[in-house]
């Protein structure tokens, strides 16, 4: 079916279709109508979950925590502060190696106060273990929030679906709603790996010591480094699987097929630009326009940040002359992290590429695709590298 | 009242709890855990934050404890019991009994917050607190229900200035249906306290207060002799708050009309209370006074 909404009802929809068995969630702008849709789905019963509305989002992403380890899929969302209050439980979920979804309405961190996009928040989470997707429409929040489920309960990892807040979340776009059977055929129920259960009891997440220890049969359970070291490898091993899931994932809905970064006319650009979330749709009116004019420029969309798909990235890099990353986002003191981790990508490969970094839109400040057309097109034009300082686009000081 | 109470006699054999679990010599908590376990039964599902619990239970792989339990963070408790209680409806299991476990820190300070919503929300679980009035598990630093004046390693000279912090009283202020004290020196009315609070619909709160030997200065073998003595003087009282009704139980019902023991007794046994002054024992004598004349005048139907 096909409809026209806003992105977080297309979120909403997602939720509803994977089969989603309980719903924490605590208000935060611009998440709210997210939280909203879904209440009003499982209240008029349209959605049978159990909804609850905690008091703080260290609440709602604990029962999802809970109601993980207890069997049940389980969803939440937030934006912003509220993803920072539950940074303590987001490596929770991660460490016990659960699959929630949770979808990160993109906003800029307080202080000061903003409610407007910038990727800032979801990025300063970016070590706390969690699979981070970007979604550039309406269209790829609803696959992406089904496609997230599969992923997690593929590599027993939680996922973060982050699309931008206001520019996504607020505005209507038209988007097809995939079918229920279809999407069960792709998402089977969730069977988890172990549960709390009294026929079965165990004791989970209990301490544990650095170094390895046998168990009261003699089999040899890991210490801490090494349940670390197996997130990792597994982390590392969810590359493949989202390339995986996306072929599934196309076979049944058509869609899909460039899973790790969407190209808009890279394939002979000598010329490329990097970016995340709405600005890579946004980029492609610039390269429309400088195509026209005969620069050989195109964009890269990242669609998936953490794993890092470095092999992919680099890959389509190669032998580029010019690579401009485009990004609403800085590691303070430094630069911006995409930035950082492209550049960590390219080391080793032969043709290094000159590279730039631009920081742009944070807290909301408008981005003009006059000012993106701009920079772009003198950047290709000096055709040199700055590889640690990060200009700043629309900044009035 | 007209439920039976138990007695060592009729009280189920069966045990949950392991021997040989890392608990302290003379733990409070462990004659607590022991006979609560015994009244949750074996379709329960524990929900245990950061705590002695915690070690009580053991190091992974090896568990001390025959029930499920979920570890979960410091301030989480009663989020992820809720979160718990979500799955067991969603999969419609309602029978499973969800019970937070938690100590007086993880209740009274960093988990009060999840705990009000948890209460707020109505959500159908049984939160224990033992209360041994001190982040033992860290090495006896105050804590919310940390009595006043006591010496712990952040109160090292003076004392707790400030008073402890009535959370029984804050949680009925939920206006749940349940909310209950015990102490682990009485163990049976603890157990008939548990018992009680699972055939009741909603949130229900038990407040046990747990004698730690390491942590309040005493030897271990005196663990149920204390635990009695802040019963005795009036410090620590036992009662139910049954749909609003409040009422003393036990051995503190039975006090009432009776002369309690000076609380001076209960604070010569102890190390925590070295730094107290007559002057300061007098002050707390005249509160304990003060309270147990409302006891008296609830009981006569006063007020």
């Amino acid at each position: 079916m096909h409809i026209i909404e806003a992105g977080n009802v297309a979120a909403a929809m997602g939720v509803k279709l994977a089969g989603v068995q309980v719903v924490a969630a605590y208000p935060i702008t611009p998440q709210t109508p997210l939280t909203e849709k879904l209440s009003e789905l499982v209240d008029s019963r349209e959605m049978d979950a159990q909804y609850i509305p905690v008091e703080s989002e260290h609440s709602a992403l604990s029962v999802c925590i809970a109601a993980s380890s207890a069997g049940s899929r389980a969803f939440t969302a937030t934006s912003a502060n509220g993803l920072l209050y539950m940074n303590e439980q987001l490596h929770w979920a991660a460490g016990a190696r659960l699959p929630i979804v949770m979808c990160v309405v993109n906003r800029g961190i307080g202080a000061p106060w903003t409610v407007w996009n910038d990727h800032q928040d979801a990025m300063s989470q970016r070590d706390t273990g969690w699979i981070q997707l970007y979604c550039c429409d309406h269209q790829q929040i609803i696959d992406t929030v089904i496609q997230a489920f599969a992923i997690a309960e593929t590599v027993r990892a939680p996922v973060m679906v982050c699309y931008d807040g206001y520019i996504l979340s607020h505005t209507y776009m038209p988007f097809d709603i995939p079918d229920q059977a279809d999407v069960e055929k792709f998402l089977p129920a969730f069977t988890p790996d172990w549960a709390l259960n009294p026929q079965c009891p165990a004791n989970l997440n209990t301490v544990t010591l650095p170094e390895p220890r046998a168990d009261v049969r003699g089999n040899t359970a890991p210490g801490y480094m090494e349940i670390r070291h197996n997130l990792h490898t597994d982390l590392r091993r969810t590359i493949d699987v989202t390339a995986d899931t996306d072929t599934k994932f196309k076979d049944i809905f058509g869609r899909g097929g460039q899973p790790f970064i969407e190209s808009y006319f890279c394939d002979d650009a000598e010329h490329v630009v990097v970016c995340m979330g709405s600005l890579s749709y946004q980029m492609r009116d610039v390269i429309d326009e400088l195509r026209k004019e005969g620069v050989s420029v195109g964009v890269y969309g990242l669609r998936l940040y953490r794993p890092f798909p470095d092999r992919a990235v680099a890959e389509a890099l190669d032998g580029r002359k010019n690579v401009l990353v485009f990004e609403k986002a800085l590691s303070y003191g430094y630069e911006g992290p995409l930035f950082s981790d492209i550049k960590a990508a390219l080391y080793g490969t032969d043709s290094l590429p000159k590279i730039r970094n631009f920081i742009l839109g944070l807290g909301g400040r408008e981005i003009r695709t006059r000012a993106l057309y701009q920079a772009v097109k003198t950047a290709c034009n000096e055709n040199q590298s700055k590889p640690h300082e990060p200009d700043f686009i629309g900044l009035k000081l | 009242m007209a439920t039976k109470k138990t007695t060592i006699l009729n009280l189920p054999e069966e045990e949950y709890v392991h021997p040989g679990n890392r608990a302290c010599a003379g733990c409070g908590l462990s004659i607590v855990y022991k006979t609560g376990l015994k009244a949750l039964g074996r379709d329960s599902i524990l929900v245990v934050p950061p705590s002695c619990l915690t070690v009580l239970q053991g190091l992974y792989p090896i568990a001390a404890t025959q029930l499920p339990c979920l570890n979960v963070t410091f301030a989480s408790t009663a989020a992820a019991a809720t979160g718990v209680l979500a799955a067991m409806r969603a999969q419609k299991r309602p029978d499973v009994q969800v019970a937070a476990w938690a100590g007086d820190g993880g209740t009274s300070d960093i988990g009060l917050q999840a705990l009000s919503g948890a209460c707020e929300r109505g959500e159908d679980f049984i939160f224990i607190c033992y209360d041994n009035e001190a982040y033992m598990n860290t090495g006896v630093q105050r804590s919310g229900t940390t009595p006043q004046h006591v010496l712990t390693t952040t109160t090292p000279f003076t004392g707790k200035h400030q008073r402890k912090k009535d959370v029984p009283a804050i949680i009925a202020a939920h206006g749940i249906d349940y909310v209950a004290t015990a102490s682990a020196a009485y163990p049976l009315d603890f157990y008939d306290k548990v018992v009680k609070a699972k055939s009741i619909p909603g949130p229900k709160y038990i407040h046990v207060h747990t004698p730690c030997p390491a942590g309040w200065g005493f030897s271990p073998r005196y663990t149920v002799k204390i635990g009695r003595m802040a019963v005795e003087t009036g410090l620590f009282d036992l009662y139910e708050r049954e749909k609003g009704q409040f009422r003393l139980t036990g051995a503190s019902e039975k006090m009432l009309g009776k002369k309690r023991k000076p609380v001076a007794e209960y604070f010569i046994t102890q190390n925590r209370f070295k730094g107290m002054d007559e002057e300061k024992i007098q002050s707390l004598q005249a509160e304990v006074d003060e309270k147990w004349a409302g006891y008296e005048k609830i009981a006569q139907g006063v007020c």
